[in-house]
């Protein structure tokens, strides 16, 4: 096969699709009024941002558009949340729990409210494929706890968390449920009525919408104080003047994303599962990472034993592949991924691994590619790893079993 | 993780020099471990005389940790064991035209292979090498001091 660029990083981030580049245009050539001006050039840009704000409300079930905050990204929405709860309950209580297995913007966050703030922080465990323990959550739930926070769908092994039965337990307990939805928009129904989400993250470039955009539903009733002081925007909660833009994008994208998501998976899903098949006939001492079903639809995880993912990476690029890996050489310090670590992956095989995400222009013969390349690049590291030579010498045996 | 690497670091890390495993090695070294995620290993034929006549590596790691060790036995090749223990992971960061910071570690888990290749020879040899100290286990302990 001649060589080809195969774009497999969906869960990194995402091109903007034509439709919704189209559709941003004018809002960054002739329709550059400020939404808070007055005048009629303004006017189209004030109606341009409550129309994306109902695409978005729409999009993931609100009952009210006014319920839905633009912001920067998915990781100011995070911020916001776990921020904005923890100062507006503290007269309730100052617990928060959440999970081992979540994004940084939580983690770090946390992180900061414990060590700065005073916040007693539960990090929930996993099991073996990443969903949280629901016993667990229940379990930790005291008279203190303000909000408990899980993501919707793991952004490095593509769990999908059951999300109704932890709205549940908070809501038999009385405690709010904030929702980290930035990979779960757009490939999986999220809908906050349904669901009973009290708040929830979301980030525009995840489905084809551009950069520097995101947004946080809040549900009505729900105090949270403002994030970034200074204008009137988004109803004095997050001041700064709006990225229309931005924001145009970011409707028009969720709206198609979710419009076309029970047929995009129809063949997301087979494109997946074949990868996945494939990998595990064509690579011995591969591990899948995350479960089979309930995982998001273009995700695809795996360790390979005997070899580092780095390495991996970089000759997969060679080859026109983009992927990622949840080795310590892509994180910048000596730990493998916390998500690779909480899901019980020992060292040797979390600094092994390679994710794979497909996206809604991947195809059969992205994937032909895919297999044509990976196997020879496993093989090559693996000839050049002292850990595979004591293996075939028979000093060391495999911890992931040969199929 | 966007990274540069120089064009000869990733020249070394595809077109690794003397990439293998030595059958009859008067010297083996192995560090790192499989936990920080690198280990490399460094194979050495030494003639009478004292002269590396043939070096080879293995190793499990990213792109540095492999162009590193690709390097390091280059640069011993030809050499005499002591001039072997001079090789430091600067000059092997220097022939590279130099690593990311967070890589340096890598260059050290290079020269600390070559010096437990020499302590294997020298041992099994019974040979003094001026100034070469036994390998240390956890070269972690080295690298926090150094980054």
């Amino acid at each position: 096969m001649e060589q080809r660029f195969v774009y497999a990083d969906h869960s990194a981030t995402t091109g903007v699709r034509p439709e919704v580049l189209e559709a941003m245009l004018p809002y960054l050539k002739e329709e550059y009024g400020n939404p808070s001006s007055i005048y009629k050039k303004a006017r189209s840009a004030k109606e341009a941002l409550e129309k994306a704000r109902g695409q978005v409300a729409k999009a993931i079930g609100a009952k009210n558009t006014t319920e839905v905050f633009f912001t920067g990204s998915g990781t100011e929405a995070d911020n916001w949340a776990l921020k904005g709860i923890f100062e507006a309950y503290a007269n309730k209580g100052n617990h928060i729990i959440t999970t081992a297995v979540e994004h940084h913007a939580i983690l770090h966050t946390c992180d900061y409210l414990e060590k700065v703030r005073g916040a007693k922080i539960t990090y929930l465990p996993v099991d073996a494929e990443g969903f949280v323990k629901l016993d667990e959550l229940e379990k930790s739930i005291t008279d203190e706890t303000i909000l408990v926070s899980i993501i919707a769908a793991n952004n490095e092994i593509g769990t999908i968390n059951p999300i109704e039965e932890i709205s549940r337990i908070c809501h038999e307990k009385g405690v709010l449920l904030h929702i980290d939805a930035v990979q779960a928009i757009g490939n999986i129904p999220i809908d906050v009525e349904a669901m009973g989400i009290d708040l929830l993250s979301i980030s525009a470039h995840k489905f084809y919408a551009p950069k520097g955009v995101g947004a946080l539903y809040v549900r009505k009733g729900v105090r949270l104080p403002s994030f970034i002081h200074g204008g009137d925007q988004e109803r004095k909660k997050r001041a700064a003047t709006e990225n229309i833009p931005g924001i145009v994008g970011m409707g028009v994208a969720i709206e198609l994303a979710v419009n076309e998501m029970e047929e995009r998976n129809k063949t997301l899903i087979p494109l997946r599962d074949r990868l996945i098949r494939e990998i595990e006939e064509k690579i011995p001492f591969a591990k899948l990472n995350g479960p089979r079903e309930k995982r998001l639809p273009g995700h695809v995880n795996f360790s390979f034993e005997f070899i580092e993912g780095e390495s991996l990476l970089l000759l997969l690029d060679m080859a026109g592949i983009c992927a990622s890996s949840g080795s310590a050489c892509t994180s910048g310090s000596l730990d493998p991924s916390h998500v690779l670590m909480a899901i019980g992956l020992p060292h040797e095989i979390a600094h092994g691994s390679l994710r794979l995400t497909l996206g809604r222009e991947n195809t059969e013969e992205d994937v032909d590619y895919i297999m044509e390349k990976l196997p020879p690049i496993v093989e090559r590291l693996r000839e050049m790893s002292p850990l595979y030579e004591d293996f075939v010498n028979g000093n060391v045996q495999p911890i992931i079993m040969k199929k | 993780m966007a990274m540069m690497y120089s064009e000869k670091v990733m020249d070394h890390f595809m077109n690794p020099r003397n990439m293998g495993e030595m059958e009859d090695a008067s010297g083996v070294g192995t560090v790192g471990n499989a936990k920080c995620g690198d280990i490399m290993r460094i194979f050495l034929k030494v003639d009478e005389d004292g002269i590396i006549q043939d070096v080879k590596f293995k190793t499990f790691g990213c792109g540095a940790a492999v162009a590193t060790s690709s390097m390091a036995t280059e640069m011993i090749i030809g050499k005499t064991v002591q001039q072997a223990l001079e090789v430091t992971n600067k000059a092997v960061m220097e022939a590279l035209d130099g690593l990311p910071p967070v890589k340096v570690h890598c260059s050290l888990l290079a020269e600390q292979a070559i010096h437990a290749a020499l302590w294997d020879y020298a041992k099994k040899n019974n040979v003094t090498i001026e100034g070469l100290e036994p390998p240390v286990d956890d070269i972690e302990e080295i690298v926090g001091d150094e980054e």
